[in-house]
């Protein structure tokens, strides 16, 4: 079964210097698409990636993660809005580029649709009221 | 039909006063006409919630033993400097001063965190708040130096007072220009890659009272959640604009200067906010209400977002340059809708006024005029209009 996900890997500093998702395509057959990717001062990498595959070898693959060291979130819980700071002004809407916010017309409300986020940050600073928090 | 707001606090006193919002309005003229909806409603109240840099609030913080004189000295919360230019213990807080230490835009864009709105926000919220300040030391008040926590609930005074709040009707702002730039109507994208408003539109509280017929000096208000009250006409107040046939301004025109007790305001009705590469500022709420004195009243409530046209100006050239152009007008509803027509290209909008926050804030005040909590007040003196031949104009920079 193919089946396609977003994941944040985080590699510990002995890490940062190996191939390791050369791994995932050779010895897994997966296909990624880096959707960002950073190394912190302390020397802590972080990856975010679109991984699409066999549903098997996928698993497989996250074992091997795993297995080395490296730790591993669903992308989702990456980005967060604090109710309690939103107002629902929108200024976020138009600065998103996969569009995870959408106004309901209705209501005029604010939707984040996590699922579309890529966790790129860009919407972070751009909230006047800094309502999207990113939790690594 | 002609009513007084003597008989509408009449009938507000006994619970029978009819009040609906400057949205619901829209619908009941549709139906049934001006003439009989000004019979049956009473009063309209307008809401925005949005930002507005032009706010601010004196403090006076009590005496010290031996006493201090912060006139003509330094004096600062959370570090933000306030302005001390004043007698012993009072001192002013503007929403845009930012800590000394602040890097600004060297690090472009700067991210502006916290800054006089956001230590507005926190006193607000009840928290304590670092205050440091330092004097030259007089006979009177000798002392030169203090550092204390305070809390609004045991300082004298805290005013909220707001020079130019409530703009009527704003600029769209667009970039034309090839690099993403960051101003206070938000982040913009280069070549026309969003358009950002900031308008409550249809709710909005100037824009439901164009010719000032009812809004005035002294005029009573929601103002942070609390009760206030119109001060003045705003700084910039510039009645004399191009107009529509039912005389809603296409400019920017009227503003309002707003004071309040800011001890009785509500936690989160005054937000600090924070514009990536421009600064900090303010988010204000505010609701005025319109008594319905007449059919012509009512009418000017009932205009919709359809009817409210605004300019779109360029962000990257016209406006930091002075220039007068405006790329063409467009419609709050062609805004609302999330796309606009821009030179022939589909530009996506954004809103920095929170329409579901003045919606929020319309109902508040309809529920306390409603309940018989607030009562309307006759305003003292009108508000400049269309005649009164002010029109603001540019510094004139000059040596002698």
């Amino acid at each position: 079964m193919a089946i396609s996900k977003r994941v944040v890997l985080h590699f510990p500093r002995p890490l940062v210097d190996q191939p390791i998702i050369y791994r995932l395509v050779k010895d897994y057959n997966l296909m990624f698409n880096i959707l960002k990717a950073s190394v912190t001062p302390k020397e802590e990498g972080l990856l975010v990636l679109e991984l699409s595959g066999n549903k098997e070898d996928y698993d497989k693959s996250m074992r091997y993660l795993a297995g080395v060291g490296v730790d591993i979130q669903p992308l989702s819980r990456d980005m967060y809005r604090n109710e309690d700071k939103c107002t629902h002004c929108g200024a976020c809407v138009t600065i998103c580029p996969t569009g995870a916010f959408l106004v309901d017309p209705d209501t005029r409300r604010v939707r984040f649709l996590d699922d579309r986020c890529i966790a790129c940050g860009l919407c972070i600073k751009a909230c006047p009221l800094r309502a999207m928090e990113m939790r690594i | 039909m002609s009513k007084t707001i003597a008989e509408i606090n009449e009938k507000i006193r006994k619970g029978q006063a009819v009040v609906v919002t400057a949205e619901e309005v829209i619908d009941i003229v549709k139906t049934k006409g001006a003439k009989k909806a000004a019979t049956e409603v009473d009063v309209v109240t307008t809401g925005t919630f949005s930002p507005m840099c032009s706010s601010g609030a004196f403090l006076n913080l009590g005496h010290t033993t031996p006493r201090i004189k912060f006139g003509g000295g330094t004096a600062y919360l959370n570090d933000v400097p306030v302005y001390a230019g004043l007698a012993a213990v009072d001192v002013f807080i503007g929403a845009g001063a930012l800590p000394d230490n602040d890097p600004r835009n060297k690090v472009y864009p700067g991210e502006f965190s916290y800054g006089g709105g956001h230590v507005i926000e926190d006193l607000l919220a009840g928290k304590d708040v670092r205050f440091a300040a330092t004097a030259y030391g007089t006979d009177c008040y000798p002392r030169k130096r203090v550092e204390t926590l305070i809390n609004i609930n045991d300082i004298n005074d805290a005013i909220l007072f707001n020079i130019r709040n409530a703009y009527q009707n704003y600029n769209v702002a667009v970039n034309l220009s090839d690099r993403t730039i960051y101003t206070y109507m938000g982040v913009l994208k280069p070549n026309l890659g969003n358009a950002n408003y900031s308008s409550a539109g249809q709710l909005s509280p100037l824009l439901n009272d164009p010719l000032y017929k009812t809004i005035g000096v002294g005029t009573k208000i929601l103002l942070g959640g609390g009760v206030g009250y119109v001060a003045w006409h705003g700084t910039q107040h510039n009645p004399d604009v191009l107009r529509s046939n039912n005389g809603v301004p296409r400019r920017g025109a009227g503003t309002l200067a707003l004071i309040g007790d800011l001890k009785q305001m509500k936690p989160g009705w005054l937000r600090g906010a924070s514009f990536i590469g421009y600064g900090a500022t303010m988010v204000v709420s505010i609701g005025v209400p319109i008594p319905v004195l007449s059919e012509e009243i009512i009418l000017h409530t009932a205009v919709s977002d359809e009817e409210i046209l605004a300019p779109i100006v360029d962000y990257s050239d016209a406006y930091p340059n002075m220039k007068p152009d405006i790329m063409g007008e467009v419609s709050y509803a062609q805004l609302r809708s999330g796309r606009i027509t821009v030179q022939g290209r589909e530009v996506p909008t954004a809103s920095l006024s929170s329409y579901p926050k003045a919606v929020e804030v319309a109902q508040t005040l309809k529920g306390w005029i409603t309940q018989g909590k607030f009562l309307l007040t006759e305003p003292v003196a009108p508000l400049p209009g269309v005649e009164s031949g002010i029109a603001i104009k540019p510094l004139k920079e000059r040596v002698d």
